[in-house]
């Protein structure tokens, strides 16, 4: 087991080296200059020059690259323009709201999937089954921002169920904040039991098929606990590797439904910095969250081989 | 007599042939065609239709509904909804027909050289593939435009680049699969030089799934433009999208939602029938399927 | 060999009659098994002997109704004053496992890899039993020491990818006994294991139905394993039973020239180096295309006009039954 780890681990470490690279050079990539932007136009030339100088532009751009990354490690992400609060201050106070999202995100979508992924491969070909399958066919034409809208429709504005924007924070009125976070989760939610749907159906059509399902049925057991023990067990791994892949298209998605419904995630931050150019927030959010995703995927490889006993034992 | 008889029998076998060929794609691929064609046909013609200007404003006929000027009614400045529909749809799909195409090309060629020639080659492509694909792709399309400029050709550009790896992937497979078949051993046997088996053996063989996989990338881009542009970080104002039409149909969802409604079904239908023909054309050339 | 017999009960345990399995292809219905009809007292054992593609294993799915999806059953399955075939599906299960029991052919797919084979064992003996979690895992224990498991104790807790062949077939056969079947199944036990396992796991299967008085049918391709383990033996060929006899008379004096030849083809260790084995020669029927005629008869060297033409009965005295136009004269069948 620890031989597995520790050469994921290898792997892991020059990708995000990798990753700090592109985000630098991304950062780079700005017509003009960074003082001048920060600046303004009205900027004499004299003060751009010296700061410039300060925030050390004038060195070559190894120099910048590493004095930047060497920040990093420190925790050093810089300072907001606007405000100059600390960038990775700002980015963690953000970061529950969208942990948050993302977390009933996935349980909502799993939730919904995996009872209609067991009745479709139970029955598959079935009337149900090819009505499901068509609906998440139609639904993956829908995207996050429509999804949003006609929510907000139905249960917002149509029905006065549920409100449209706000945040109650957990600590205050928890309540209220799962009122609040309902219909954010139920958007993102949407936009994920599709796939996970279709990936459980057709592991666990292909699992119905093995001769140990026979076995179950030849040993009398009842339906319910061959399809929710037999079946689904096995057929879990790819749906939890999917999920975990999904994380990726999860936060894209955060920063839509963050917007639509004015939560104060991290996804609300990095659309406020580009709204008003503060470019090192954008980068430190940059950053975080890809650096963030590449170790989601990483632990979701660990949690695949602790789940198989077989990939475990493989390396014993 | 004879001769036209023949003809008879020769048109009607043909014509079965069409339509055991056209039963065979299903009624909802045809639709989807159908579809595509006629939003395309109306994009590309949109200067000529005969519709008002998508841009001028009425601030009398805010929100107007449905009438005889306006066919399908105003937007809350007083557009024609009908010609920023179809304006917003020329823009919304001339990006979603580039953008793969820079993908297409430049991801299916890295693809087909890393999985031919395998190597250091292949480590390499593969490696910034992934590298590339760390990001979320939504963050970094929105990063990249922060930093160079929000403008159509910029956008395209940027989530050409991003298609670069899904391209990629695709071609890489398709030939890793391919590049075992004995025909491209028989090409070598007879002397054939690398490249000409590039061309004229894999290529014809692997663009087939490139094609089917870019037409589901066209539907891809349909909803990545259009999330930026309901941010207003796309397509920018105030040239019509879409997505941005979405966006600013929010404020009027208690009002008059068909401002929001009606670009979202015409997204909707259009993203639909992309991933309609493009799933059908993906089963069908899949060479993991094709018999040898 | 076969358990003490007092007097014969007046009903057989199980009687199979007239069953018919059609499965649909692509080319055709595929008639997998063709009107057959077999009795088992309590307490005895029949082999059922075959070629792959004769329908033996068919015919032991078709007896539970485990069949695939698609698959269409005729005929009616006695069994214990039930007749399974028309039996409803809840009932059907709880028969399951209880009072017929199934032993698979490959252990390492017939056992659940992601479970532990203590699951696999207790979760049975509670569903049919009622039993509590802690007498369910005595219970456990004390079934994996009667099938020659050492450690029963910590084996439970492991998987089945950590157990040898022969070693998951005992388990297979533990779960098959867990309940007191009145009647197990076992199809092809032995094929995916070593020869030198094999043996041990027929003696098990031998030993145990002995013990428990159990009702047994085994399914193999090999006649060398029913010789001397079986009451007797029913030989399948094209989806039918072709011959039928206790299994000491059907080795002295069989009827069929497919079991002569089948018997004929088993290798003799005691043969001079270098004998060529005696295979049969022709390919077993497709049957999606049933032959008008007896189905053996393109392989048969005794095969006339009328076997070609019309399909043999099966017909006989007694215990002893056969189909065939010309059947070996008991006289002139030896085995070699």
């Amino acid at each position: 087991m620890l031989g597995f780890i520790a050469y994921r681990l290898a792997y892991l470490l020059p990708v995000l080296l990798a990753v700090t690279l592109l985000t630098f050079l991304i950062a780079s990539l700005l017509p003009g200059d960074l003082a001048h932007a920060m600046l303004g136009d009205q900027a004499t030339p004299d003060a751009v020059a010296a700061l410039r100088r300060d925030m050390g532009l004038d060195q070559p751009l190894w120099w910048r690259y590493l004095h930047w990354l060497g920040g990093i490690l420190q925790g050093d992400f810089g300072r907001s323009f606007r405000t100059g609060e600390p960038v990775l201050g700002a980015i963690l106070a953000r970061l529950p709201v969208s942990l948050e999202l993302m977390l009933l995100a996935e349980l909502t979508a799993l939730a919904i999937s995996i009872p209609l992924a067991i009745q479709c491969a139970a029955n598959s070909g079935g009337a149900f089954d090819r009505l499901v399958t068509g609906v998440a066919f139609a639904k993956l034409s829908i995207p996050n921002f429509m999804a949003a809208i006609l929510l907000i429709y139905v249960f917002a504005v149509a029905l006065r169920l549920l409100p449209a924007t706000g945040y109650t924070p957990l600590a205050e009125d928890w309540l209220g904040n799962l009122r609040s976070m309902l219909l954010p989760a139920l958007t993102l939610a949407l936009a994920e039991w599709p796939v996970l749907m279709r990936v459980l159906r057709s592991d666990m059509i292909a699992t119905l098929q093995e001769d140990y399902i026979t076995m179950a049925k030849a040993k009398g057991l009842k339906q319910r606990r061959i399809l929710f023990v037999h079946a689904l067990k096995p057929s879990s791994l790819t749906l939890i590797t999917v999920a975990g892949i999904n994380i990726g298209r999860l936060i894209g998605g955060a920063v839509i439904v963050e917007s639509v419904f004015a939560l104060p995630g991290i996804g609300r931050l990095l659309l406020g910095a580009i709204y008003t150019r503060d470019f090192m927030i954008l980068q430190g959010v940059v950053l975080f969250v890809a650096a963030g995703f590449v170790i989601v995927n990483f632990l979701v490889d660990m949690l695949y081989a602790v789940l198989d006993p077989r990939v475990r034992h493989a390396h014993e | 007599m004879r001769t036209s008889k023949a003809a008879i029998v020769g048109a009607a076998d043909a014509a079965a042939e069409l339509w055991a060929g056209f039963a065979k794609f299903g009624w909802l691929f045809w639709l989807a065609l159908a579809w595509i064609g006629w939003i395309v046909l109306a994009a590309g013609l949109a200067d000529l239709l005969p519709l008002p200007s998508p841009t001028d404003m009425d601030m009398l006929e805010r929100r107007a509904p449905p009438s005889a000027a306006h066919w399908l009614g105003t937007d809350r400045l007083g557009r024609d909804m009908l010609a920023r529909l179809i304006h917003g749809g020329r823009i919304s799909l001339t990006v979603a027909i580039l953008a793969p195409l820079i993908g297409l090309l430049i991801g299916g060629a890295l693809g087909i050289l890393a999985g031919y020639f395998r190597g250091l080659l292949e480590t390499v492509v593969v490696g910034g593939v992934d590298v590339l694909l760390a990001f979320p792709p939504l963050v970094l399309a929105l990063a990249i435009t922060a930093y160079l400029g929000q403008t159509v050709a910029n956008l395209t550009y940027i989530i050409g680049i991003l298609s670069i790896p899904a391209f990629t992937r695709v071609a890489r497979a398709a030939t890793l699969s391919l590049a075992k078949r004995e025909f491209i051993l028989a090409a070598r046997a007879m002397g054939a030089t690398e490249l000409r088996i590039l061309l004229r053996e894999l290529l014809p063989n692997v663009i087939l799934p490139l094609m089917a996989f870019f037409l589901l990338a066209v539907a891809v881009t349909i909803v990545v433009e259009g999330a930026l542009s309901f941010l207003g970080l796309g397509v920018p104002p105030p040239a019509p999208s879409w997505g941005g039409m979405i966006g600013e149909g929010r404020e009027s969802l208690e009002t008059a939602p068909r401002i929001a409604f009606l670009p979202a079904l015409f997204m909707f239908l259009t993203v639909l029938s992309f991933n309609v023909v493009g799933d059908t054309l993906r089963v069908l050339t899949d060479p993991r399927q094709a018999a040898l | 060999m076969g358990a003490a017999t007092q007097a014969r009960p007046a009903r057989p345990l199980l009687a199979i009659e007239g069953v018919s399995v059609e499965l649909p292809t692509p080319r055709g219905a595929l008639r997998a098994v063709a009107g057959v009809s077999l009795e088992l007292a309590a307490g005895r054992t029949l082999g059922i002997v075959g070629e792959s593609g004769s329908g033996k294993t068919m015919l032991s799915r078709a007896v539970a109704r485990l069949l695939p999806r698609r698959a269409k059953l005729t005929g009616a399955v006695h069994f214990d004053g039930h007749n399974l075939a028309e039996l409803d599906a809840e009932a059907l299960r709880r028969l399951r496992g209880r009072s017929l029991a199934f032993v698979f052919q490959d252990p390492m797919t017939s056992l659940n890899p992601v479970l532990t084979i203590g699951a696999q064992i207790i979760e049975t003996l509670r569903e049919h039993l009622g039993l509590d979690r802690s007498a369910a895992v005595r219970r456990a224990i004390e079934l994996l020491g009667q099938v020659g498991i050492p450690s029963p104790d910590q084996r439970l807790r492991q998987y089945p990818h950590q157990f040898s062949g022969g070693m998951r077939q005992r388990v297979a056969i533990a779960i098959a006994l867990s309940c007191e079947p009145k009647l197990l199944i076992a199809d092809e036990p032995t094929t995916a294991l070593d020869v030198t396992v094999q043996a041990q796991i027929l003696d098990l299967l031998a030993r145990e139905q002995r013990r428990r008085g159990m009702a047994m049918i085994l399914i193999t391709h090999d006649l060398g394993v029913v010789a001397g383990r079986t009451d007797e033996v029913a030989v399948m060929y094209a989806g039918r039973v072709v011959e039928r006899a206790p299994t000491h008379i059907l080795f002295k004096a069989m009827r069929m020239p497919y079991t002569q030849a089948l018997i004929a083809a088993i290798p003799k260790l005691d043969a001079p180096p270098h004998t060529p084995l005696k295979a049969i020669s022709g390919l077993p029927p497709d049957l999606t295309r049933p032959s008008e005629g007896c189905a053996f008869a393109p392989r048969c060297p005794y095969a006339s006009g009328r076997c070609r033409q019309s399909p043999p009965p099966l017909t006989g005295s007694g215990a002893q039954q056969f189909a065939c136009w010309h059947p070996l004269e008991p006289a002139v069948a030896t085995a070699p």
